[in-house]
Parts: structure tokens; C-alpha cells; sequence
């Protein structure tokens, strides 16, 4: 028979300590980069940051001063392209799959959109270029979209069904027993009941694709020059990050961490512009 | 006005499991008919079947005819939209949509339904709600509050309105009260007892009592099955039915 | 029976305005467009999916046709010549990969141990929400950093040291250029604790409460509580988030592209560069000039989707089997 009565040993009592003080070292560890990359970005953005970088071109090499307005307005032109793609077929396939998500086929989309999400972003940028550059034989800010486009629709299917789901089945039968069709009990009752969570979910992949490159390096390819042509190459914020960031030259590194400045507070501001929007109205807030 | 119901050799299955077996039933118009039971008997499937809302989960199955007043609801041609909007239904937690206003809550049914011209809205509105006996209690705040921000009561009052706000010319009640204090519970049983000067209504119910006070006819369902329907008086004084005898002196279930 | 309060009025003294729905037969017509419309939609990710697949497979016929398995053992990549190997990258990937796993694990598990059973919880959402803005950085900002501040660091500090004192392993070899396999493999790790983190939260929070308690009242200390309590029962899924890390890992582009040195060599050594699958098809696929070049790069692309999409589907099998009944089934 062991004696029950010892004391808790010191070794327990160690290895007990030593648990909590390395749980405790790892969350340092993790969230020191994050302070590390915040602390750099506006160390080093908020100086190279001015008028002449958000309204003028980029300069050629040697000569100070320029910026990237171009770069800026060719990514809010691709995502919107983007978006114009990726918003409605990622919200309905959200919407197939939480109302009408019975039988094998929707098994088989939850799960390819959850492997889709895993697909690495360059090899996206290979199939836009394959799909839309090579038959039209020129890159192009539509290409470009058409990739981000394609990056957005798993993940707004998979919060758009999520949060439809959250939506109390209560409420569709409330719906449908007034004799409302189907089509309008879950446009206007049940995607109108989710749709903070909706639109939040889509914000959120619009950000997510706010700052991909490696898809847009064979599509949209980049410009130094002015061009709202959607058929014409096109820059954008993170593909000229990426190629003034491995130049050998001071004034575009600078311009580098300004324009990585500029691609943060596009996503920060996307995603709490619609913490305001759908926290507005406090009928819902009642609910 | 109401209109009368008759359900012939209504079978109902959830997959392979059978909830309801050859239901036979002839309502009159105007009159309330309260269906008991123990629960699982099929008294709510029952309900569900007489609007098509049953056929709305996945592996819902059905056979036979239910005829409401010169409608059959299942006939081939007969849509089941249009049958839910003739046929309105009160369900078991009120469930005002969280996102509208009482009033938007109120107008739902005409509005989605296509039918948008102010005044006439403005006036199913008030109508339905005092209908309902909330129109005192909400008028100054219509349009300002969430349906979701009224008392349990109030919400079920806040549902019935928007059943009645489309006009059906039935009206079912799924348990309409359990979820509710005594003195709502009270307030919709009165609300009942008006309803079928102009409605006919259909109520389940697991409270004997709220049968015997409310209703004109009674249906005793007992695992699918239909075992007796008659006055409510006849069903609670002398029925003729052992099990329903044994059911009523809470003999069992 | 109920005699009339106040509350109820009768219905006669209630006006009811005429009103009349048309029943209209354009609804039904509506409502199967609507849910074919909505079909097409959820058809459209097998649609991308299956295209991803038949884009890359038949514009690599060329390298898969004349190297065959050749193709992933050979180790010159030669575009002047028309050489094709692909070892160095895939061997890059590996590596890069593997190292960030065993830097980033046991941070993540930490952090995830430490937010769901150690840390106060005023703290909790504070820490939960800044690792998740680790996940909301941009790739190519994550690049930026690695060549100017991670790269310098590792440079002057960490890979002397690390020469000095495991030199002898082989593993930390040569000169300290700051840029290499181990910046990469550091970027990585960084990149992929969020995703880890997230994961093995939800799994944490999944043990039922009742298991903590039952080990707890046997005078377990916290140690011992995570240990036979809350670990042992979130293994699967602890596993199936490292197995989403890995797969973000190798197919992880602009980071690496930018901090590992780019230089198709297989090397021992963690201080040397080296390349990776996702880097070479960046940084030379716009320059192919020749259709065998570029159905090279391709072929290195149709074999890092299929690598990702194995990885990924066991990745998600794992946790659904283990989250199951969460989310995944829709409403009754």
C-alpha cells in the first residue's frame, strides 16, 4: 500500500512550474514578431510617407521622390474585379450549401472548398494565367481579378453557410408557414437575419486577398505607369512591395516599407469598416 | 371567413419511421379543434401536415388527401407556397424575425408576398395587431423596436398578428402557449375564443385543460394514430375509447 | 369558458382592410431558378478545383512526358540546356517546411494551452485576437521584414553562435549570409503558429469540462491535468492542425522567395540558401521563354497542388472527424 499522505512531490510540483513558465515563454515568443513587424512597418513606413507617395508615379531608379498612386488604385481595381467574381459565387454556394445541405454533393463541396483554401496561392496564379493570359495573350488587371476572384470564393462559402446556419430554424419555418417562396424566405428572412456575419465573412476574404502577390506576379504583372484599363497590365501595392523590397536600391526600400504601411491600413480599415457598418442600427443589437 | 377541413388516410414518415397512420378527420368552419396526446403521439406532425410544412425537412414522406375547404392541399397542380399563405401557423416559440421592426414583422407576409401599397399596409398592420391584442401595447413604438425586444407573450401575440396579417382562412397553433407564463397563456387562450368568429382553428395542445377550456372539438392521438375525435365535452366526460379515458384521468403518458 | 376582458376586444368592432393576394405562378419558377442558380454556384469550387488540375496536367505534358520520374530525382535545373530536375526545390520545400514545423509546434501548442487553460480571462481575448493579426499579415510584408530586420539579426547574432556551439552537427556550416534555408524556415514558423494555434484552440476547448475536473480532483497538478486531460484527448486534432501548417508551409511563396537566397543547391547546411518549389515557379515562370521551361515550372506547380490537396484532405478529415456535428450538418 503507497502512503497517501506524503506531500505532492517536488518533482510534480517542478515539472508543474516549468509547464507554466514554458506556456508562458512560448506566447511571448509568438506575439514578440507581431510587435517586431507593427513597431518596423510604422517606424519606417510613416517616414518615407507623403502626399507625393499616395498621387504620383513611381520614379526611375536614382531619382528620389515618386510614389505609388498607380499601384494603390490598380489593387482597389483588381480586388474589385475580384470581388465582382468571387462575392456572389462564394455567397451562393454559402447559401446551397446551409439550406439545402443534405446528401452527398454538399459533403463533397464543404470539403473541396476546405481543401481549395489550402491551395497555395501560386498555383492559383498559374491557372489564371493558363485560363485567361495565354488565350488572350497579353496579362492583364481582369486576369489578376479572375485569381483573387477564385482565392475569395472558398472562404466566403464557408462562412456564409456557417453563419446561415447559426440562423434558428425557427425563423425559416416562421417564413415559409406566412406562404413566402423559398427564394425570398432566404434572400430577405434568412441571409437578412445572418447577414452581419455575411458581410463581415466576405470582408474578410477581400482582406485576405488584399495583400496576395505570388498571384498576381504571371496575371496582372505589374506597371510602373497609370492604366485603368482592366485589358492592359496592371500594378498593384503588394507585386511592387515584392520588387522594390528585393531591389538593390535605398530610396525604393524606403518606398517598400511605405507602400507595406499602405497595404496594412487598406486591410485594417476594410475590416473595421464593416465592424462599423454592421454594428450600426441598434434594432439588431436588441435581437 | 373559415373554412371547413376533411383529412382522408393521412400516413406522414420521418425516413423509415412511420408518425402517422391512416388519419381520418372532418372539421367544421369556425370552430376550434384541439388535438392532445402524449408527446411523440404525432400530434405536431398531425399540424404540420394540414399546411405542407412537413414536406420541408429532408426526409419527410406523405400519403393521402387533406381537402381545406374546396383546396386539395396535395393535389398535383396545387403549389405548397400558396397553401402555407391560406393556411397560417403559429409555432411553438415565438419566433419574430430578429432583424425587423413589429412593424416590418407585422407587414412580412404582405410584403414579401408582393404587396407593397402604404395605406392598405398601414392598416393590416393596426388591424392585425389589435386583432391580437398588442396594437395598446406597441403603437408608439412600431416601428422603433425589434420584434425580438417584447416580452415572450408579446412576441406570440407579435406571431399571431403576422399569421393574421395575411388573412388565411385556417389557423393552425403548434402548442402555442407552453412556452409562455400563466397570465400570457391567458391572454391567448381569450385571444382564441375571438379568433373563431372569423377563423377556423386548429390548436395543439399538451395541457388537457387549455383543450377542455378552448376548444369545441377534440382528436385524441396515440403513436400516430387517430383514436378518437368528438366534442370536446363528449371526449372529456364519456369517451368512448379506453385509452382515451385512461389518457384524460392521466392514467398514463 | 372565457368571458371578454379588456385585453381581447371582439372581433366585430375591428376594421380589416380588403386585401388580396394573387397567388402568382411565376414564384414556383422562381424558386427553381433560384436553387439552380445557387447549385451552379457550389459546383463552381469542383469546377476550380477540377481546373486547377486539368490546367497544370496538360500544360506540363511536355516535361512529364520526356523526363518522366526522372523529373523529381534529377538534381540539375538547366533552362539553357533544357535540363530539368527538380530535387533542389523539392528538397528546399522539405526542409523548410520540417524545420518551421519543429520551431512553430511547440510555440503553438503553448499559446493555445496557455489562452484556454493557464491565462486569465481578461487576457484571452487580447492574446487570441493578436494571433490572429499574425495571420492577417500579408505574405510579402512578412518578406519585407525577413529581409530587413530578420535576416540582419540572424546574421550578426543567432548564426555565428549557432555555428559555434552545433557547427560540429553539420547543420549550421559556412558563412552567416542571414539570408537562407534556417531565415526561411524562421518566417515560416512565424507564418504558421496562427494556424496551428487556432486550430488546437478549438480542439482544446472541445474537451468537455467534466474530464479537466475528474483528473483535477485526484490531486493532479495543472501539469498533469493537461497532460492525461486535455492533450491526450486533443491529440487527433492538435495533429490535424499541424498537418494544415505543414501544408501552408510548402506552398508558402513570397516570404521565402524573398528571405531564402534562391539558389537551386542542396546544401546540409541551414546557414546555406537554397530554394523551394513555390520560389522557383515565382521568381523564373514570367522568364520562360521556352514551352519546355515552362511546362517544367508547371509540372513543379501540378506537383505542390497535388501535395496540398493530399496534405489539406487529411489535414480536414482529422478535424471533422473530430469536430463533427459541429457546423457540419445543417439544421434538421
Amino acid at each position: 500500500m503507497p502512503n497517501l499522505n506524503r506531500p505532492v512531490s517536488s518533482f510534480r510540483k517542478l515539472s508543474n512550474l516549468a509547464f507554466i513558465g514554458s506556456a508562458i515563454l512560448a506566447s511571448v515568443v509568438v506575439l514578440a514578431p507581431l510587435v517586431a513587424i507593427f513597431g518596423y512597418l510604422v517606424m519606417k513606413g510613416v517616414g518615407s510617407l507623403n502626399l507625393a507617395f499616395l498621387m504620383h508615379l513611381p520614379k526611375p531608379v536614382g531619382e528620389d521622390g515618386g510614389g505609388m498612386a498607380n499601384a494603390i488604385v490598380g489593387s482597389l481595381m483588381i480586388l474589385g474585379l475580384g470581388s465582382v467574381l468571387g462575392v456572389p459565387l462564394g455567397i451562393g454556394a454559402g447559401i446551397y450549401m446551409a439550406e439545402f445541405g443534405h446528401g452527398r454533393l454538399v459533403t463533397l463541396v464543404r470539403f473541396t472548398a476546405d481543401v481549395l483554401n489550402g491551395v497555395p496561392s501560386i498555383v492559383v496564379g498559374i491557372s489564371a494565367y493558363a485560363l485567361v493570359v495565354l488565350p488572350q495573350h497579353h496579362f492583364s488587371a481582369f486576369s489578376g481579378g479572375v485569381a483573387l476572384g477564385i482565392m475569395m470564393i472558398p472562404t466566403i462559402a464557408r462562412t456564409t453557410e456557417e453563419m446561415l446556419l447559426m440562423v434558428p430554424n425557427t425563423i425559416r419555418e416562421a417564413a415559409l408557414g406566412l406562404g413566402i417562396p423559398q427564394w425570398r424566405t432566404t434572400l430577405q428572412v434568412t441571409l437578412r437575419t445572418a447577414s452581419k456575419g455575411v458581410i463581415t465573412g466576405a470582408m474578410l476574404a477581400f482582406a485576405r486577398v488584399a495583400g496576395e502577390t505570388a498571384p498576381l506576379l504571371f496575371t496582372a504583372f505589374g506597371n510602373q505607369f497609370w492604366n485603368l484599363n482592366p485589358n492592359q497590365p496592371t500594378a498593384a501595392l503588394p507585386l511592387q512591395i515584392f520588387s522594390y523590397a528585393i531591389s538593390p536600391f535605398d530610396e525604393w526600400h524606403r518606398q517598400a516599407w511605405a507602400g507595406a504601411l499602405i497595404l496594412i491600413l487598406l486591410i485594417v480599415i476594410a475590416v473595421s469598416a464593416v465592424r462599423v457598418v454592421t454594428s450600426r442600427g441598434t434594432m439588431a443589437n436588441n435581437a | 371567413m373559415g373554412v371547413g377541413i376533411e383529412v382522408n388516410n393521412l400516413n406522414a414518415w420521418f425516413g423509415k419511421a412511420q408518425v402517422l397512420n391512416e388519419v381520418n378527420m372532418k372539421i367544421g368552419p369556425n370552430a376550434v379543434t384541439a388535438v392532445i396526446g402524449p408527446s411523440g403521439c404525432g400530434k405536431s406532425t398531425y399540424v404540420r401536415c394540414l399546411n405542407r410544412m412537413h414536406e420541408t425537412n429532408p426526409d419527410a414522406r406523405l400519403t393521402g388527401s387533406v381537402k381545406v375547404g374546396e383546396m386539395e392541399i396535395y393535389a398535383p397542380g396545387t403549389d405548397a407556397v400558396d397553401v402555407r399563405r391560406r393556411i397560417g401557423m403559429v409555432f411553438q416559440k415565438p419566433n419574430p424575425f430578429p432583424t425587423m421592426s413589429i412593424y416590418d414583422n407585422v407587414a412580412a407576409g404582405l410584403r414579401l408576398n408582393g404587396f407593397t401599397r402604404r395605406a392598405e399596409l398601414d392598416a393590416a398592420v393596426e388591424s392585425s395587431l389589435r386583432m391580437a391584442a398588442l396594437w395598446e401595447e406597441v403603437r408608439d413604438v412600431l416601428k422603433k423596436k425589434s420584434g425580438a425586444s417584447l416580452s415572450g407573450g408579446q412576441q406570440q401575440r407579435l406571431c399571431i398578428a403576422r399569421a393574421l396579417a395575411v388573412q388565411p382562412e385556417l389557423l393552425l397553433m403548434d402548442e402555442p402557449a407552453s412556452a409562455l407564463d400563466p397570465i400570457s397563456t391567458g391572454k391567448i387562450e381569450e385571444l382564441i375564443f375571438q379568433l373563431k368568429t372569423k377563423y377556423t382553428v386548429v390548436i395543439v395542445t399538451h395541457n388537457m385543460q387549455q383543450a377542455a377550456r378552448v376548444a369545441d372539438y377534440t382528436g385524441f392521438f396515440l403513436m400516430g394514430k387517430l383514436i378518437e375525435f368528438d366534442k370536446t365535452e363528449k371526449i372529456f366526460t364519456t369517451p368512448s375509447d379506453k385509452r382515451t379515458e385512461d389518457y384524460i384521468t392521466g392514467r398514463f403518458g | 369558458m372565457v368571458g371578454q376582458t379588456a385585453g381581447v376586444k371582439p372581433f366585430e368592432h375591428i376594421e380589416v382592410p380588403h386585401i388580396e393576394l394573387r397567388s402568382s405562378r411565376i414564384s414556383k419558377l422562381l424558386d427553381v431558378l433560384f436553387r439552380n442558380g445557387l447549385l451552379i454556384c457550389a459546383l463552381s469550387i469542383l469546377a476550380i478545383m477540377a481546373l486547377f488540375f486539368y490546367e497544370l496536367a496538360s500544360r506540363s505534358q511536355l516535361t512529364i512526358a520526356k523526363f518522366g520520374l526522372h523529373f523529381f530525382v534529377g538534381n540539375t535545373w538547366d533552362p539553357v540546356s533544357g535540363d530539368f530536375g527538380a530535387l533542389p526545390f523539392i528538397y528546399g520545400t522539405l526542409v523548410s517546411s520540417f524545420v518551421a514545423l519543429v520551431l512553430a509546434v511547440p510555440l503553438a501548442v503553448g499559446v493555445a494551452v496557455f489562452v484556454t487553460e493557464l491565462c486569465p480571462r481578461s487576457l484571452r481575448g487580447i492574446i487570441s485576437f493578436t494571433v490572429e493579426l499574425l495571420a492577417a499579415i500579408p505574405s510579402v510584408i512578412y518578406g519585407l521584414w525577413g529581409i530587413f530586420v530578420l535576416a540582419p539579426l540572424l546574421r550578426t547574432y543567432v548564426e555565428p553562435w549557432l555555428a559555434k556551439a552545433l557547427g560540429w552537427t553539420g547543420l549550421f556550416d559556412g558563412p552567416a549570409y542571414g539570408i537562407g534555408m534556417l531565415a526561411a524556415a524562421v518566417i515560416l514558423a512565424i507564418m504558421i503558429v496562427p494556424i496551428i494555434a487556432s486550430i488546437t484552440r478549438e480542439v482544446l476547448v472541445a474537451v468537455p469540462q467534466n474530464q479537466r475536473e475528474a483528473v483535477l480532483a485526484l490531486g493532479a497538478t495543472r501539469w498533469e491535468m493537461v497532460r492525461m486531460a486535455v492533450l491526450r484527448n486533443a491529440r487527433a486534432g492538435i495533429m490535424g492542425g499541424i498537418i494544415l501548417g505543414l501544408g501552408r508551409a510548402i506552398g508558402e511563396t513570397m516570404a521565402v522567395t524573398m528571405v531564402i537566397g534562391n539558389r537551386p543547391e542542396i546544401s546540409k547546411s541551414l546557414l546555406a540558401p537554397g530554394y523551394t518549389m513555390a520560389s522557383v515557379i515565382a521568381n523564373e515562370f514570367s522568364e520562360a521563354s521556352d514551352d519546355l521551361y515552362l511546362s517544367a515550372l508547371v509540372e513543379i506547380g501540378l506537383a505542390l497542388l497535388i501535395v496540398t490537396v493530399i496534405v489539406n484532405a487529411c489535414a480536414r478529415l482529422l478535424v471533422w472527424s473530430i469536430t463533427r456535428g459541429r457546423g457540419g450538418q445543417a439544421h434538421a
